[in-house]
């Protein structure tokens, strides 16, 4: 079938950045293609990506803004699932009372009263408004995002030993590798086609691979070496890696010496790490330990690739910083195909964080607390800016819980089913006095809000989304968006004029209001404000975003029209861009050896609840479901399941299919097991992507206390035969007869 | 005694022109290089070259048979002609006869081909058609077979040119040898992940996406 035009743009699923040709005919995509001249993906595609686009042409998709009929109370919020709950509503009454709303609570309460949620699925563009919003016009730093539930041990870590925080290296270095690493990822399922540049540098060009993960994941048949330690204990496993490295002295002595400290204090805090003692924390073998240590001490360049298995943890930070222990000990950074390189999970979580997202940053990570960097925002603002840190996502569900949040805008965000403990969520959602939320789809925490405003979805607008290796690349409008839904950075824009016009009704009315300053420089300015907040299309907002970012000076719309992408930082307009990172020094100067001690904060089995619980995603699936589930996708992989190693099956006297009882202290659900060795015994694996059977109501809200990651990979939970089995659609059809379910090893 | 130094430039003739190239390189890039197009079917710049389709043939003055530009490299002093009547005569039978078995209607280059070089699709009509069943197994993708003109692609970048996941190969014998999967099981029973990067490299309407396909209206379609 012949399009009628193809539209060139970026991959709205991972943060590999796959670039798309999106073949229109008739306002519908008929075909998905890859332009197989384009970094980084090179023409190829993954499920979700070629097949898993079909949601936004989906006839639940949100058309008008909708106003919730029936007054929610404070604490007695509740969900609004019936059409007859909501009604349809003109722009003008949904974002004016949004505005009120929101500035009532503000007066009332202060502008910390309001938090808000940026959207790791947004363009740069969106959530670079949606903070200006937040902390130009509102007066809070309460901005934060998704990044938090799966990097943010990553980025601790990272800031704190070298001062940066996102991949060091870039995806077209893959398929050269000499020797890599990868630990706490699922690639083949969960960065599909960056793990086919892994697999064919170990088919292609012989390179070496060392997979460390519990689960025996598709990447394990391609390492030379699988170590499989039990889950939580990586601290162990590497720390005893970097002890073999000081013992056998197969260091970068000049790498040491040069550009790094406190190297001596470190190589002491090793002394007892030995391989003996990681083997009886971990599980692994000393022997092999000793072989990990020496293939990627001994090889010219070496590479590290982590996921969520690292980060996601009560000791994510401390897992990362071993990972960057061995890149120091070895200097196996700042060349190519070396590097520290987590892989970011959603299209745009790096450039939602570079963009400002985050309650500590403007963009680029310039902090709030800098004097001179407020300065600089204010006067490009025209505004008067917090200096206090804002809220953290995990610590906005506490702070409304304890009556300091009042009010919520999530953007694009399903927090009710990605924050830890959902019961625990769902109670703060409760309390709120106001929650709006903007999405393309009803969800499980947009169903609670007072007001929805329907957003367009990525194929309806433009903008940029920065992929995993910091490379910012275009997406290009290739449809027009459904009933009245609109631009994310739109709606933004407009509330925000309404919420400024509003101050300067309003502001003598609150005469003792807390923002009573911030609220007289908005009136004085109001002009020029009103002035900068208007956008005609979001190359003026990215503009905006070069003049205040140094590191994003050189790259323009046009650029990236030109050239499919520039990886920041990229410092002025001739710049070539930054593929890798850190070749001369690290951004705090010199790299810092960090001592880690080896234990866990985590929720570990007892009697009463044997099994360890890890949570993770599927191939065919994404995150909270709301795009996936809404696809094709949903066919091939129809339901949740419960993978249980078959020793621990056959011990319960239970089989493949059937129904179980999940529960942890937090709560219960109710899926389908399949049996598979795939996990260790003792270990179940649960995807979170199912609203039926919804993992995170077992998890557990123990965080990390650096990064305030949950620990979503290890919780305590109970495994046994349903005491009733569910109805639900497909559930009489044997479960290996659904879609693609089977065992993945058989 | 000393041997004489590899050199690192291969000096040749095509078309009457000289061109310099790297050792290794095929006809068909040495011939690109200067803006030379000599036609393919199975060959696609980001998979390994199997000259099967044979469409690429070329005289190489010397050499007994047609040579397959897509795999062989060039060598010193040779003199390659990728047009000649001999040339152009097997490029017309190879369409004819792809014609006489495979149904073109969805393969634009090829028809492309057939015209340019005046191939009479209906020259061998009247026998053998290679004609299967839609193969609809799937949320994703259709397998339409009696499209199918085995270039290989899809099953390479299911292989090790991409995919690492080899849930395609060959099956059956002569008129009824097509691509199928192990013990011809259905793609959701194989180790299909379905990435449709095969879609993605098919040359005609052999593979396709399954809203296209519906969009078209297909059910039913022989």
């Amino acid at each position: 079938m012949e399009a009628e035009r193809v539209v060139r743009s970026t991959c709205p699923y991972c943060g590999v950045g796959c670039q798309i040709s999106l073949n229109i005919k008739d306002n519908r995509i008929i075909r998905v293609e890859a332009p197989f001249d384009a970094a980084p993906n090179y023409g190829r595609l993954c499920v979700k990506g070629r097949f898993g686009l079909d949601y936004v042409h989906h006839g639940s998709r949100l058309t008008a803004p909708l106003i919730r009929r029936k007054p929610q109370a404070r604490g007695q919020r509740t969900p609004a699932t019936y059409p007859d709950d909501w009604r349809e509503a003109a722009w003008d009454e949904a974002l004016d009372l949004v505005a009120r709303r929101l500035l009532e609570l503000r007066w009332r309460y202060g502008p910390d009263s309001i938090a808000a949620n940026a959207c790791a699925k947004a363009t740069n563009e969106d959530n670079y408004l949606l903070q200006k919003y937040v902390r130009g016009v509102l007066g809070t730093n309460n901005v934060d995002h998704c990044t938090r539930l799966c990097h943010a041990g990553s980025v601790a870590a990272l800031q704190l030993a070298i001062g940066s925080s996102a991949m060091s290296n870039s995806i077209a270095e893959m398929k050269d590798l000499e020797c890599f690493i990868v630990t706490g990822s699922n690639t083949t399922e969960n960065h599909p086609v960056i793990s086919t540049f892994l697999k064919e540098a170990v088919c292609q060009s012989g390179a070496q691979l060392i997979v460390a993960d519990p689960r025996q994941i598709e990447m394990t048949r391609f390492a030379d070496l699988w170590l499989r330690h039990r889950p939580g204990t990586d601290t162990a496993l590497f720390s005893a890696m970097a002890h073999v490295i000081v013992q056998e002295k197969l260091y970068n002595e000049k790498f040491i010496a040069t550009r790094t400290e406190g190297f001596v204090e470190y190589a002491d805090s090793l002394a007892d790490k030995t391989p003996e003692w990681a083997e009886t924390v971990s599980g692994v073998p000393a022997d092999d330990i000793r072989r990990g240590a020496r293939m990627y001490a001994r090889a010219s360049a070496a590479a590290i690739y982590w996921g969520m298995g690292i980060s996601q943890s009560t000791h994510g930070t401390d897992n990362a910083l071993t990972l960057v222990n061995l890149a120091l000990l070895c200097g196996h950074i700042g060349r190519p195909g070396t590097g520290l390189n987590p892989l970011r999970g959603q299209n745009n979580v790096q450039g939602c964080s570079d963009s400002g997202g985050m309650p500590t940053v403007y963009t680029a990570y310039q902090p709030v607390t800098d004097p001179d960097v407020r300065r600089k925002f204010e006067e490009a603002w025209h505004t008067r800016l917090s200096d206090q840190p804002g809220l953290t996502t995990t610590e906005m569900v506490d702070g409304i819980l304890s009556g300091q949040v009042k009010g919520w805008y999530v953007m694009g965000e399903n927090p009710l089913m990605s924050d830890p403990d959902l019961n625990h969520a769902r109670h703060a959602i409760e309390q709120l006095e106001f929650l709006v939320a903007q999405d393309i789809f009803f969800n499980e925490t947009n169903v609670y809000a007072d007001v929805i405003l329907p957003a367009a979805s990525f194929a309806e607008k433009d903008g940029t989304f920065t992929n995993s290796d910091r490379r910012v690349q275009g997406v290009r409008k290739a449809l027009s968006p459904p009933g009245q839904a609109r631009a994310d950075w739109e709606i933004v824009a407009n509330l925000a004029q309404r919420t400024i016009t509003l101050i300067c009704q309003g502001v003598d009315h609150y005469p003792d209001n807390a923002c009573r300053d911030m609220d007289e420089v908005i009136c004085h300015n109001r002009e020029r404000i009103l002035g900068s907040w208007i956008y005609v299309a979001p190359s003026e907002v990215w503009e905006e975003m070069r003049r205040v970012t140094p590191d994003f000076q050189g790259i323009t719309y046009a650029r990236i029209e030109r050239e499919g992408g520039v990886h920041w930082p990229c410092p002025e307009p001739g710049h070539p861009g930054s593929p890798y990172l850190f070749s001369e020094d690290f951004p705090r100067g010199r790299g810092v050896f960090w001592s880690v001690s080896y234990g866990t904060e985590s929720e570990l089995p007892d009697d009463e609840h044997p099994f360890i619980l890890n949570t993770g995603r599927l191939l065919y699936h994404w995150h909270g479901g709301t795009l996936s589930r809404t696809s094709a996708l949903n066919d091939i992989w129809p339901e949740c399941t419960v993978e249980m190693h078959p020793n621990d099956a056959a011990r319960l006297g239970l089989d493949m299919g059937d129904w179980v009882d999940v529960s942890s202290r937090r709560g219960t659900i109710t899926a389908r097991l399949l049996v598979t060795a795939r996990s260790p015994e003792g270990v179940v694996f649960i995807p979170f992507h199912f609203v039926e059977a919804a993992a995170n109501v077992l998890t557990d809200l123990r965080l990390d206390e650096r990064a305030k990651i949950p620990d979503y990979k290890v919780c305590a939970v109970r495994v046994a035969r349903a005491t009733t089995i569910p109805t639900r659609s497909g559930g009489q059809t044997p479960l290996t007869e659904r879609g693609s379910i089977k065992d993945p090893l058989v | 005694m000393n041997k004489p130094e590899e050199s690192s430039v291969v000096s040749l003739t095509i078309n009457g022109r000289t061109v310099q190239v790297a050792p290794g390189t095929t006809i068909l890039q040495a011939a690109k290089n200067i803006g030379v197009n000599i036609p393919t079917i199975c060959f696609h710049t980001s998979l390994t070259a199997n000259a099967v389709c044979r469409l690429c043939a070329v005289e190489v003055v010397g050499a007994r048979t047609l040579q397959a530009a897509c795999v062989v490299p060039v060598a010193p002093d040779m003199v390659v002609n990728t047009e000649t009547a001999r040339v152009k005569a097997a490029r017309r039978v190879i369409l004819e006869l792809l014609a006489s078995t495979v149904d073109l209607h969805e393969a634009p280059e090829i028809q492309t081909y057939i015209e340019q070089y005046g191939a009479r699709v209906d020259r061998f009509a009247g026998g053998l058609r290679r004609q299967f069943d839609v193969f609809d197994d799937n949320p994703f993708y259709i397998r339409d077979y009696s499209q199918c003109v085995m270039c290989w692609r899809c099953i390479q970048v299911c292989a090790e040119d991409v995919q690492y996941t080899y849930a395609l190969t060959w099956g059956s014998r002569g008129m009824e040898s097509h691509v199928v999967t192990a013990f011809s099981e259905d793609m959701p029973d194989t180790t299909c992940v379905f990435c449709g990067n095969c879609v993605g490299v098919c040359p005609t309407g052999a593979l396709k996406g399954k809203v296209e396909f519906e969009l078209e209206g297909s059910y039913g379609h022989p």
